[in-house]
């Protein structure tokens, strides 16, 4: 199972499911990140973590910790 | 001519030109207050439309009703309580998708809805075509377009209101069609026959978070977890609802969008924004612009060299005059005022033949009490300058992305960066500076960390004792002072978050959004609002202390006027009472303990008064204030270094460091918290703190020493 993690700069891929519970997957859910949905892995942080991506047209930025929940599929 | 009241709400994502719109319809004139029961900033200003009273209220910015964070529990239940007569959802045109979100679930609801549509000049731009009338119909709502930036639209906007307040409209409802659509509608019917208010929003609710958590009762729940159980389940996601609701109203959203929204295809191609934040946040350039950033708005607010002209000068061997920053030109500005006043009153009340306590109670308690108000006001004016222009512009957004990683360690998001810096300032703009934090538990952390970072009040104190102690260290002694505090905030962090700020580390997922040009408009409106907040909440404490501390330090027991400070006085007499409590730190004990634990009194009040208190206390013959006059101050140099030991004054400073920072820094935690519970656990917290470490450090180092 690959995640948001495993996408290295300007890679593409489509969302397949949140993992997690609680507050933090709502909040996935809530900005746009659900099944079938196109992300686009912008850039990363100078210093390694957030990483910033691009989903729906608009610009997002998730901890490391977050985006391991995003489940893709390339 | 008829009079009617109407009550609007504004709701909306945040970066959607909520505050603009806001501030556009109420002109400046808005009433800033609290929630009850949180520290989530209320917004309500009242204007006049075609005869009659309209009052706007602004919803904090969420991008669901999700019942998760405090803001969108407010904005959840001010909708589903029916608080306004009709509800302004004001969505970017440029980022339509995912705004609409929150707009279906609005839709849900029967309350009055008009749909703004904000930033179609963006949208426009970006080559992004919406056939507005189109979007209506489908959203069963009516939809204006307006640019808030340019006042454009608004009185349509309000027309639109006026007309949607008298006519009814059906729920949108986003599950038609799917796999949802039978459930809701059972559920609606069960909300529906218990006489609830927005059935078909609650019905949605309690299929995404469980019908107990959205105020159905027992028997209603388990008919509606029976519902559920004999929902065939979803393709792919099986029975979990909470993805499934997402799904669905995003797929509704394309439905409604499909044929009507032309943009261009995600493409690589680049807008001005994309290319200006290749640079701001790039690997190379990202940090070094920040840090650079950073040091220019604190050397604005307190710089006494401005953008280090001086010292880049000399440099290159160019000897110039310093110019003071705008921060601290303000702040000498406003202490000479209040010196020109004070004088003229001392002056005018000694010919009137005022007595010696009426002329204290006036220049040293109630005149220096406004001083001591307005000397906070420019630094508070510069700090919330820049840190409105960052958020207008969207680069603190940025800055929390930059710098997430190095303020985690502290428990603190990415946004903490700029209230952390400004606490070596000052606490006070810091602290209000922490409310930019979404979490209340992390601004409850900043405000607790604030004294930590040794503050300007203080450097005069370390600048004495160090040259007193440690005469060829001095600047390494200082540095060294600076340094605990920073590892003191870090334990401490680590323990509050295990302890009382124990709770889920809020998630870090944060829209970024396009960079703008900020309007002049907002930008005062907000500094507006932050100095009525300062000045209504916490100034009549600060002022209030001042004049109790005169008190204390000029009279004794039985009211009589006594030299300030003096062993006789009230303060005096309570510093020589509670002197034992600091004998284990090393400066309570002895005969001249009670002098230091004074002056550290006074230091809770204001930590400018701890070196001109020692000076009256260590040296009562010599003339001229220590803080201020160079022969008082070598005198109490002297002083210092005959009855400190350097551990005793190495646990002098500490204790300094970290205890109370001043009256003005309560009276401003106080007035963010909200809380006078928090307040006081927060000043008992500082206070342990400060004697543990003085504690330990003495203790343990006499082993050593």
């Amino acid at each position: 199972m690959k995640t948001l993690n495993d996408l290295k700069t300007k890679e593409c891929a489509r969302v397949v499911k949140i993992a997690g519970a609680g507050a933090v997957r709502r909040r996935l859910f809530d900005m746009g990140l659900t099944p079938n949905t196109e992300v686009l892995v912008r850039k990363t942080a100078p210093m390694g973590d957030p990483v910033e991506i691009v989903i729906r047209g608009y610009e997002l930025s998730l901890r490391k910790s977050e985006a391991e929940l995003v489940i893709i599929e390339r | 001519m008829k009079i009617s009241n109407l009550k609007i709400a504004i709701a909306g994502n945040p970066n959607c030109g909520k505050t603009t719109l806001f501030n556009s319809l109420t002109n400046l004139r808005a009433h800033v207050g609290n929630w009850p029961g949180v520290t989530v900033e209320k917004k309500e200003g009242k204007i006049d439309f075609m005869g009659k009273t309209v009052e706007v209220a602004d919803l904090p910015g969420v991008y669901s009703l999700s019942p998760y964070s405090p803001e969108e529990k407010i904005a959840r239940d001010y909708i589903l309580d029916g608080g306004a007569d009709v509800i302004i959802n004001i969505v970017d045109a440029s980022n339509i998708e995912r705004n609409l979100y929150l707009t279906t679930q609005i839709l849900e609801t029967s309350a009055p809805v008009v749909v703004a549509l904000n930033m179609t000049d963006i949208a426009r731009k970006n080559n992004i075509r919406l056939d507005t009338s189109a979007l209506s119909k489908r959203l069963g709502a009516p939809v204006v377009e307006i640019c808030a930036l340019k006042n454009e639209g608004l009185k349509d906007l309000l027309k639109a209101c006026l007309k949607a307040a008298e006519s009814p409209r059906e729920p949108f409802d986003a599950f038609a069609g799917s796999s949802l659509e039978e459930p809701v509608k059972k559920i609606a019917e069960i909300a529906a026959a218990a006489g609830k208010k927005n059935p078909k929003m609650l019905a949605a609710c309690a299929v995404e978070s469980g019908a107990e958590n959205s105020g159905f009762s027992k028997s209603e729940a388990e008919q509606i977890e029976k519902i559920l159980s004999e929902t065939p389940p979803h393709p792919v996601l099986g029975a979990d609802f909470e993805a499934i609701i997402a799904d669905t109203r995003f797929n509704k959203i394309g439905g409604v969008l499909s044929g009507i929204l032309k943009k261009p295809a995600m493409s690589e191609k680049l807008t001005a924004s994309d290319k200006a934040d290749r640079i701001l946040t790039g690997k190379i350039l990202g940090l070094p612009i920040f840090l650079a950033i950073r040091a220019v708005v604190f050397n604005l607010t307190f710089g006494e060299d401005l953008l280090f002209l001086q010292s880049i000068a000399g440099l290159f061997g160019v000897e110039i005059g310093a110019v003071e920053s705008p921060g601290v030109m303000l702040q000498g500005w406003a202490e000479s005022l209040i010196e020109w006043i004070s004088s003229g009153a001392a002056a005018g009340l000694e010919s009137a033949g005022a007595s010696g306590w009426v002329r204290g109670l006036v220049v040293d308690g109630v005149l220096a009490g406004v001083g001591a108000v307005l000397s906070f006001v420019p630094q508070i004016l510069m700090l919330f300058l820049f840190l409105s222009i960052m958020e207008d512009t969207g680069y603190m957004a940025r800055a929390a992305f930059l710098t997430d990683k190095f303020l985690r360690k502290f428990g603190l998001s990415g946004k903490a960066f700029m209230p952390m810096i400004m606490c070596f300032g000052c606490s006070v703009p810091a602290m209000m500076g922490a409310r930019t934090l979404e979490n209340p538990k992390e601004r409850r952390l900043m405000i607790m960390l604030a004294p930590f970072f040794s503050c300007g009040a203080k450097l005069p104190i370390w600048a004495i004792f160090a040259a007193a102690i440690f005469p060829k260290n001095a600047d390494l002694a200082i540095f060294a002072i600076y340094l605990s505090g920073i590892i003191v905030a870090f334990i401490a962090s680590l323990i509050l978050k295990n302890t009382i700020l124990k709770g889920e580390p809020s998630p870090f997922i944060l829209e970024l959004p396009p960079y703008r040009i900020p309007t002049l408009k907002n930008v005062l409106a907000n500094l507006w609002e932050k100095l009525k907040h300062y000045i209504t909440k916490a100034a009549t404490i600060i002022a209030g202390a001042t004049v109790v501390i005169w008190f204390l330090s000029s009279f004794d027991f039985s009211l009589g006027m006594v030299e300030t400070s003096s062993k006789e006085s009230i303060l005096g007499s309570i510093g020589s009472f509670i002197a034992p409590i600091f004998a284990p730190l090393g400066w309570g004990g002895g005969d001249l303990g009670w002098k230091a634990v004074t002056a550290a009194i006074t230091g809770l009040i204001a930590k400018e008064m701890v070196v001109s208190t020692m000076g009256v206390l260590y040296n009562p013959g010599v003339e001229g204030d220590a803080l201020e006059d160079e022969a008082a101050g070598t005198a109490l140099g002297l002083a210092i270094s005959a009855t400190f030991s350097p551990l005793a004054a190495v646990s002098y400073m500490l204790f300094n460091l970290l205890s109370v920072p001043c009256m003005a820094a309560v009276a401003t935690a106080h007035a963010e918290f909200g809380s006078t519970k928090q307040t006081w656990i927060t000043i008992a917290f500082w206070l342990s703190t400060a004697w543990i470490v003085s504690f330990l450090v003495y203790n343990v180092g006499s082993i050593f020493f």
